[in-house]
């Protein structure tokens, strides 16, 4: 269990600098989106299911919808 | 490097070693410590009371199933401490995430009320009745994470937000499909208005605000945990409303 821990946290880490380091900020978003998605998967490893729930709806799906119409919204196509 | 920043720095570096340096206090007998992470004596601490559902009395073991009348009868132990011991800062919770809708909609209020060419230009086959398919099932899974909130994982919050989700890919699946704001105005302000009243009742009634004054009943029933589950389906409906509202805004804005 400790090695699919590990390995969920380093994927973490690997998304949430990719958000950093990409050009086009639609990957950036679907990159964070990543990193909640990994982090529900964690909440819910180590027994906290109602945390994880609420991250997989509100983490993933809302917010990275939110981000993705603002920016389309705010700079054409999402250059 | 100009004056503001060196400020900033050493006012940073200062809360730092002020809240770092709580990991060295040595405790006292009887005293909790910070560092010894897992050891401390958890039998007298509230989270242990919580767990035994008896803030008041004396702590038994909870059967479920089988424990009746407890102080609070939900069999889910997050729940019972959302809903029921901590229910004052879950009116708070629900107040703050209001406010940040009102505030959207003051910002991103549209005239036209069109919504604007959004991603595709026509209707996508697949997209469309692949959502006609899903938005059933979505809507159900909301309600059910809603309802069962007091007996398995999930709430309120959690429901909310998928019964949101659901109508954001219902609005992105159609042009033609708008959501009538004056019935989300009615959800929203019968769900705000009755779970203050119940908070209200529970002041008349047994003396303090968001008093349980129902039958807890049987642990892991559906009909258990009072006014629990009332105050849960007030609260997710408030909450699926809002999130809508909100993605709605955005969509039109």
């Amino acid at each position: 269990m400790t090695l699919l821990y590990s390995l969920l946290i380093l994927l973490m880490l690997i998304s949430g600098i990719a958000a950093l380091i990409f050009d086009k900020l639609v990957n950036s978003i679907i990159s964070a989106g990543m990193v909640s998605l990994i982090a529900a998967f964690l909440f819910y490893f180590l027994r906290a299911p109602d945390v994880a729930m609420a991250e997989a709806a509100i983490g993933t799906g809302l917010s990275t919808a939110i981000f993705i119409i603002t920016l389309y919204k705010t700079e054409g196509r999402g250059n | 490097m100009n004056f503001r920043k060196i400020l900033a720095l050493i006012t940073i570096i200062l809360l730092g070693i002020f809240i770092l340096q709580a990991f060295l206090i040595i405790p006292e007998k009887g005293e909790i410590a910070l560092n010894n992470f897992g050891k401390a004596d958890i039998e007298n601490r509230t989270a242990q009371l919580y767990i035994d559902k008896s803030v008041n009395s004396t702590n038994e073991q909870v059967i479920y199933k089988e424990s009746k009348d407890k102080e609070s009868g939900s069999a889910n132990i997050v729940t019972s401490i959302v809903a029921n011991y901590r229910a004052l800062d879950t009116l708070g919770e629900v107040t703050v995430l209001f406010l940040a809708a009102t505030g959207l909609s003051a910002i991103l209020y549209n005239k036209k009320h069109a919504k604007s060419n959004f991603i595709l230009k026509e209707d996508s086959f697949i997209l469309k009745n692949g959502i006609k398919i899903l938005f059933p099932l979505l809507i159900l899974a909301g309600s059910y994470i809603i309802i069962y909130g007091h007996l398995s994982p999930g709430g309120s919050f959690q429901g909310g937000a998928v019964i949101a989700t659901a109508f954001l890919l219902k609005l992105l699946s159609s042009k033609e499909y708008e959501l009538d704001e004056n019935i989300l105005k009615i959800i929203e302000v019968t769900a705000g208005v009755s779970f203050v009243s119940i908070g209200l009742y529970g002041l008349y009634a047994e003396g303090s605000f968001l008093t349980n004054f129902l039958e807890t009943g049987t642990i892991a029933n559906l009909f258990s945990g009072g006014i629990v589950p009332i105050i849960y389906i007030t609260i997710g409906l408030k909450v699926a409303v809002e999130l809508t509202n909100i993605i709605n805004d955005l969509m039109k804005a």
